[in-house]
């Protein structure tokens, strides 16, 4: 049987709310049958020191990619790993995570190469719960592994490639990262280790529209109007646009593709997780230095 | 392997390696959990202790080499407790490297936190925050003793 959707009217104006949940309703519907909550951090140890009561953890890191070829799990990889969680293909999914839910939107995006049916967002994140003073706990409880089917990614859809983003180019890009890593002056994001890309800038023709102008200061989507202020109006986007985002390694531009998708009602965006640890490698790709968007030779 | 790296270091290192990822993961949420808070005398002092900007998360430390004759180094660090990952780094150092002489601890390889078999279980990227605080640390015990 479905889950309801979180019925809350601060989710009803996005343009797809089922795929969102407060705060209020997780704390409802932590018992619900049918419902299994997902916390997915940058910090591999962070769900260890305290977590909403019976989520279970996904890491980034060690869950989602592939342990020797730049990619994510396979089919197979992917059943284990959601029976494991104890995650049937009809089961609801409710992600979240710190840093105002990238990687809880980065695993939502990669469940969703695989077609799971039911996932749902927590808005604010972990930061969100945590502040309202709820339910923390280091009990891990069992999980009972149920099946769940082999079904092979899809990354037609949803996911672009390199050689995607060549063709595309000339069409709308989005390039989520910090300013200072669009113009190239940066090759890694403020405070964060060097990450190894050979030349700085952004893709010809992208717009820079850094991923946290989508989150209000407390860690939550802001509402509908401000975020077509940012991204119809001010990035020039129109919902029927077949738009690529991207950022360093697809986690941050995972946030934006929740946003204009479900948020916003894009039908057509795609997520470059090469990112710039590809492109910023890459032999004669194009590449446009400062603070303009620059053009695409043709 | 680590016979090149101080006792209570080596001993660290050499539980690591005897444990698996998930307990790995585990000794590290022990380190950060048992990592001392900054003592109050440091509490005032917080603009002098020195950002590794290695790590992503905010983390902050400071050396103090005793006058004695092996000029005993002590360590303290300041990191939040969102950011565990980083605190269990800093952890293994306090608990690796405090009370040895500087020139034990200036002899510890830059490469020891590589040592640990975390490169699986947090991924070799993090781990180079490890090593700056390990270069950030020697650096200051050679200009405090010097």
């Amino acid at each position: 049987m479905p889950v309801a959707h979180d019925p809350h009217p601060s989710l009803a104006e996005y343009a797809h709310p089922e795929r969102l949940v407060t705060t209020t309703w997780l704390a409802e519907n932590l018992d619900t049958p049918g419902v299994v909550v997902v916390e997915s951090d940058e910090d591999v140890l962070l769900y260890d020191t305290g977590h909403i009561p019976g989520a279970v953890k996904i890491d980034w890191h060690l869950d989602l990619n592939d342990s020797v070829t730049r990619d994510y799990v396979d089919g197979e990889g992917f059943a284990r790993l959601m029976g494991s969680a104890g995650i049937t293909r009809d089961t609801t999914v409710v992600l979240y995570g710190d840093a105002s839910n990238w990687w809880a939107a980065y695993a939502l995006w990669v469940f969703s190469l695989f077609g799971h049916p039911d996932l749902r967002l927590l808005n604010g994140g972990r930061a969100a719960w945590v502040a309202e003073g709820r339910p923390m706990t280091r009990e891990v409880r069992p999980v009972e592994p149920v099946p769940y089917p082999v079904v092979e990614r899809d990354d037609s859809v949803l996911r672009a490639f390199k050689d995607d983003v060549l063709a595309h180019l000339g069409s709308p890009l989005i390039d989520v990262r910090s300013p200072g890593e669009y113009s190239g002056e940066l090759l890694h994001m403020p405070d964060y280790p060097q990450e190894g890309a050979l030349r700085g800038g952004h893709i010809p023709g992208a717009v820079n529209v850094p991923w946290a102008k989508a989150a209000a200061a407390d860690g939550r989507f802001r509402s509908r109007a401000e975020l077509a202020e940012v991204y119809l109006d001010g990035a020039g986007l129109t919902p029927d646009d077949e738009v690529v985002t991207y950022c360093r390694i697809g986690e941050r531009s995972s946030h934006t593709w929740f946003v204009l998708t479900y948020l916003l009602g894009f039908d057509h965006v795609r997520n470059y997780d090469g990112s710039w640890t590809e492109w910023g490698n890459a032999v004669r790709v194009p590449v446009v230095q400062g603070s303009e968007p620059g053009t695409v030779d043709t | 392997m680590s016979d090149d790296l101080p006792a209570a270091f080596a001993e660290i290192a050499d539980d690591f390696s005897a444990a698996t990822t998930r307990q790995r993961l585990d000794l590290l949420l022990e380190f950060s959990d048992e990592l001392p808070g900054l003592p109050e005398r440091l509490h005032d002092a917080r603009d002098s202790l020195e950002r590794v900007d290695e790590c992503q998360s905010p983390v902050f430390l400071t050396v103090e080499v005793e006058p004695d004759a092996d000029r005993t180094v002590h360590l303290f660090f300041d990191a939040p407790l969102e950011a565990p990952t980083t605190r269990g780094f800093a952890g293994i150092l306090q608990a690796g490297l405090d009370g040895l002489s500087a020139a034990q601890v200036l002899a510890v390889p830059d490469d020891a936190p590589m040592r640990l078999g975390l490169a699986e279980a947090v991924s070799p990227l993090r781990l180079r925050g490890m090593v700056g605080m390990l270069g950030r640390i020697k650096r200051q015990v050679r200009v405090k003793s010097g």
